[in-house]
C-alpha cells in the first residue's frame, strides 16, 4: 500500500483518487475520493456510505463551499507543484467554510513545499514518487516563527504573545 | 533603519539551513533540476550564461555600512571583486559557485541580509523612493510601511506559487520616483481630508513584453486595512492569473482581460471577507515600526552659513561645481544635502561597483551620512544626510574613489541591464552600446546642454533595463542570430509616467552612437528655450526623428 503523510506520521494511504473520466458507476468498497465534479452531478443518487472528494486547480472550492464538512477527507489536486492555486483553496476550506475534516495534498506536491501547505490547513501530505519521506518530516518544521496570521492562527506575529 | 528583532532573525537564520539542506539535496540528486529551479529562485539564485548569478535583497533599497562592508567580502572572497545593483535596488553576484552560495547567505544573515524572494513567481523585494524621509515634498515616509510589507510578503504561505512574479512599490511623495504606475501593485501614500494616512492603490502596470500603465482600483485605503487588500489583490490573481502562458501570467493581463472595474470588483468581493481579520494592521505595530525610522541626529545648522561657502567652493572649483548641481539634491532639513555617487562612469558596466569601492563607500558613510546608504533604481549609491559643510571634502574623495562623475540625471547615467554579456535570456548585449554611447558623449558641456534625459537599455523585452519608460530607450533583438538594436522615444516614468514610442526598424551596435547623435540634435534644433528632451519630443512627435535618423537608407 502506497504511504502518506498525515499530520507527522507516515502511515498506508487508503483513500483512492478516482480520475475525472471513469467507467461504469464507482466501485463501492472501496475508500474513494470522487472527482468534486461527479459528487456534484450525482450527489442525489449516489448510494455510498463515507466518501471524500478532491478538486482540481482550476475548480472553485465555492461549488462545495458549505457542504465541506459532509466529507471525512477533501484533497486539492496540484497538477504541477508550481500551481499555486492549491494553497488559496485550502485556506478558503479551512478558514471561510469551517471545513474540520483531513486535507490533502495530492499530486505533484515536493516536500519543501510541506511548512506552506501545513499553514494553509493542509494535514495529510501525498508526495511525489521517490520522496524519502522519514527526512520529508523534517520540513514540516522548517521554520518556527512566522509573520501571516495562516490557517492554524489567524493571528499575524504582531498579534501574538511573543 | 530597521533592525531585525529576535523573531527576524532566527526566521533568516532558519532560511539559511533550509536552503543549504536544498542545496546538498539537488547536488546529491534527490532534487530534480525542475524542482530545485523555483526553491533557488526564491532564494535569488540565477544559472545564468556563464555562471549561477545571486541577487541579494535590498529591502526598499536601504543600505548601511555595516552591510557594504560585509558585502565587500562577499564579493571579494566567493566573486570577482565586484558585484551590480540592480534597477530593482537589489544587487546581484555575478560568479559565485553553487556549492558555497549556503555559505554566502549565511554570511548575509549575520548583517540582517538575505536573498529571500529576490527571484521566482512570488513577491518580490518592496521597492520605494531612494529619497525616502529627506525629500522635501514627502507626505509620509514609505519606510516603514515598506518593512509591514516585506514582513508580510515573506514567507507568505499562501503566495510563493503565484502565476508570475509580483513587484510591489511604495512612493510617500507626489512626485514618484519609486515608478508605482509600472508595477503590479502601486500604493501611493495620500492623506484623506481628516488628515488620516491611507493609500491610493494601483494595479496591473508593469514593463517586460506588453508593457501597461498600472489602473487605480481605489483612491483611499485607510492604512489599517494595507494587508488584508493587499491579500485580497494576491488571491484573486493566484486563483485567476493565467498559468498556461507565461507570457499572459502577469496581473496586469488578467486586469486587461477583465477591465479594472470588474478587477476591482473582484478585489473588493473577497476583501469583505477578510476586511477586520486579525491580519488587521494595529496603532501598535505601526509605531513599532515606525520607530526604527526616526530622524538621525541631525545638527541644527545655518543654511545661509553654508550656502555662501558652497558658493564660494564652485566658484573657484568648475569641477566641484558641476558635481553640485548634477549629483547633489536638496533637502528638507537646513544645511543639509543629498548625494548621489555615480556609478556610471564611463567604461565600467553601469551600476557595477567592486570590494575596495563599498568600502570607500562605507567609509564616507560613516563620516558624513550616520552610516546609511541607499541604491536606487537608476544604478547608483546615495548618501542621504550630508551637511552642506562637507560636499567639498566628500566629493574629493568620491573623485578619487572614481564614483563623482558629475553625470546625474544626463544622458551617460544610462540605465542598463547585464544583457547578453552576463543574462542567459539576452537577446543582444547592452553593456557595450551603454560603454559606446558614454564614450561619444563624454563633453560635460554638452551633456549639461542637453540637460535632463532619461537612456534606458535592455537586452531583451523582459525590460529590466526599463527601456518602455526611458525617453529614450533601447532595446536589445536578434534577428536571424545577429544583434540589433530597437530605438524608442518619449517615455517617461514618475507621476506622468508615459510609454516611449517605437521608432522604427533597428540597428547594428556600430551604428548606435551615430543614431543617437542625430536623435539628439534633431531635438537641438526643435526645443524651445530650455524645454527638455521629453517634453520636445511629445511636442513635435515620432516624424521628425525619423526623418533625420533613417534619411540615408531611403535612397
Ligand atoms: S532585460 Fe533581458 S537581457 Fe537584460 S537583464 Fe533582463 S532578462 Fe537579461
Amino acid at each position: 500500500m502506497p504511504k502518506i503523510i498525515i499530520k507527522d506520521k507516515i502511515v498506508d494511504d487508503k483513500w483512492e483518487v478516482l480520475p475525472k473520466v471513469f467507467l461504469g458507476e464507482p466501485p463501492v468498497n472501496k475508500l474513494l475520493l470522487l472527482p468534486m465534479k461527479y459528487w456534484l452531478e450525482h450527489s442525489e443518487t449516489l448510494r455510498l456510505p463515507v466518501l471524500g472528494i478532491w478538486i482540481d486547480s482550476d475548480e472553485e472550492v465555492e461549488d462545495i463551499g458549505e457542504k465541506a464538512n459532509m466529507f471525512p477527507v477533501i484533497a486539492i489536486n496540484f497538477p504541477s507543484f508550481t500551481d499555486g492555486r492549491g494553497f488559496t483553496a485550502g485556506r478558503l476550506l479551512r478558514e471561510r467554510y469551517g471545513y474540520n475534516g483531513q486535507l490533502r495534498a495530492i499530486g505533484h506536491v515536493i516536500r519543501d513545499q510541506l511548512f506552506y501547505l501545513k499553514r494553509c490547513g493542509f494535514d495529510a501530505f501525498q508526495l511525489r514518487e521517490g520522496t524519502d519521506l522519514e527526512e520529508a518530516l523534517k520540513s514540516l518544521n522548517d521554520f518556527s516563527v512566522t509573520y501571516q496570521g495562516d490557517a492554524d492562527d489567524p493571528n499575524p506575529l504582531f498579534r501574538r504573545d511573543q | 533603519m530597521y533592525q531585525y528583532t529576535e523573531n527576524d532573525q532566527k526566521i533568516i537564520e532558519e532560511r539559511v539551513a533550509q536552503f543549504r539542506g536544498q542545496t546538498s539535496r539537488y547536488l546529491a540528486g534527490e532534487l530534480t533540476d525542475e524542482e530545485f529551479l523555483p526553491l533557488r529562485l526564491q532564494n535569488g539564485l540565477y544559472i545564468q550564461r556563464l555562471a549561477p548569478m545571486l541577487r541579494i535583497a535590498v529591502p526598499y533599497g536601504l543600505l548601511n555600512s555595516t552591510r557594504l562592508r560585509k558585502l565587500a567580502d562577499i564579493v571579494r572572497t566567493y566573486d570577482k571583486g565586484y558585484c551590480h545593483i540592480t534597477t530593482r535596488q537589489n544587487i546581484q553576484l555575478n560568479w559565485p559557485q553553487l556549492e558555497e552560495v549556503p555559505e554566502i547567505l549565511a554570511q548575509l544573515a549575520e548583517v540582517q541580509m538575505h536573498a529571500v524572494q529576490t527571484s521566482g513567481n512570488c513577491i518580490r523585494n518592496i521597492t520605494s523612493d531612494q529619497f525616502a524621509g529627506v525629500a522635501a515634498d514627502e507626505i509620509e515616509d514609505p519606510r516603514p510601511w515598506c518593512e509591514i510589507l516585506r514582513q508580510w510578503s515573506t514567507f507568505h504561505p499562501e503566495f510563493a506559487f503565484l502565476p508570475r512574479k509580483f513587484k510591489i512599490a511604495v512612493s510617500g511623495t507626489e512626485g514618484d520616483r519609486a515608478a508605482i504606475l509600472v508595477h503590479d501593485i502601486g500604493l501611493q501614500i495620500v492623506r484623506n481630508a481628516a488628515g488620516e494616512i491611507g493609500f491610493q492603490v494601483l494595479v496591473g502596470g508593469g514593463l517586460g513584453r506588453t508593457p501597461v500603465i498600472g489602473s487605480v482600483i481605489r483612491e483611499f485605503l485607510p492604512w489599517q486595512h494595507l494587508l488584508t487588500y493587499l491579500e485580497a489583490i494576491v488571491r484573486v490573481y493566484n486563483r485567476y492569473g493565467n498559468r498556461a502562458n507565461k507570457y499572459k501570467a502577469r496581473i496586469k493581463i488578467l486586469v486587461r482581460a477583465w477591465t479594472p472595474e470588474v478587477f476591482a470588483e473582484k478585489v473588493e468581493a473577497e476583501w469583505a471577507h477578510i476586511k477586520d481579520s486579525p491580519e488587521t494592521l494595529t496603532e501598535e505595530e505601526v509605531k513599532r515600526v515606525k520607530a526604527y525610522f526616526t530622524e538621525p541626529a541631525y545638527e541644527s545648522l545655518d543654511d545661509a552659513t553654508a550656502e555662501a561657502s558652497l558658493s564660494n567652493q564652485a566658484q573657484e572649483h568648475k569641477a566641484f561645481s558641476r558635481w553640485l548641481e548634477r549629483n547633489t539634491h536638496p533637502h528638507r532639513i537646513p544645511g543639509y544635502q543629498i548625494v548621489t555617487l555615480s556609478l556610471k562612469p564611463t567604461g565600467v558596466a553601469p551600476g557595477d561597483v567592486t570590494d575596495s569601492q563599498l568600502e570607500a563607500i562605507a567609509d564616507l558613510a560613516d563620516q558624513y551620512s550616520f552610516s546609511e546608504i541607499r541604491a536606487t533604481h537608476n544604478q547608483n549609491l546615495v548618501l542621504a544626510d550630508v551637511k552642506k559643510s562637507d560636499l567639498f571634502a566628500l566629493w574629493q574623495k568620491a573623485k578619487v574613489a572614481g564614483f563623482a562623475t558629475p553625470n546625474i540625471g544626463t544622458l551617460t547615467d544610462l540605465i542598463c541591464c547585464p544583457g547578453g554579456d552576463f543574462c542567459s535570456l539576452a537577446n543582444a548585449k547592452s553593456i557595450p552600446v551603454a560603454e559606446a554611447i558614454q564614450r561619444r558623449f563624454d563633453d560635460l558641456d554638452y551633456l549639461y546642454d542637453l540637460g535632463d534625459l532619461t537612456l534606458n537599455i535592455s537586452g531583451c523585452m523582459n525590460a529590466c533595463g526599463h527601456h518602455h519608460v526611458g525617453n529614450i530607450g533601447v532595446l536589445g533583438v536578434d534577428k536571424k542570430g545577429e544583434e540589433f538594436y530597437q530605438i524608442q522615444l518619449g517615455g517617461r516614468a514618475g507621476t506622468d509616467a508615459e510609454l516611449a514610442n517605437v521608432l522604427g526598424p533597428s540597428f547594428g551596435r556600430e551604428e548606435m552612437p551615430d543614431v543617437i547623435e542625430k536623435i539628439l540634435n534633431v531635438y537641438l534644433q526643435n526645443r524651445r528655450g530650455d524645454e527638455l528632451f521629453i517634453d520636445t519630443c511629445r511636442r513635435i512627435g515620432l516624424d521628425p526623428f525619423k526623418e533625420s535618423v533613417y534619411a540615408k537608407n531611403h535612397h
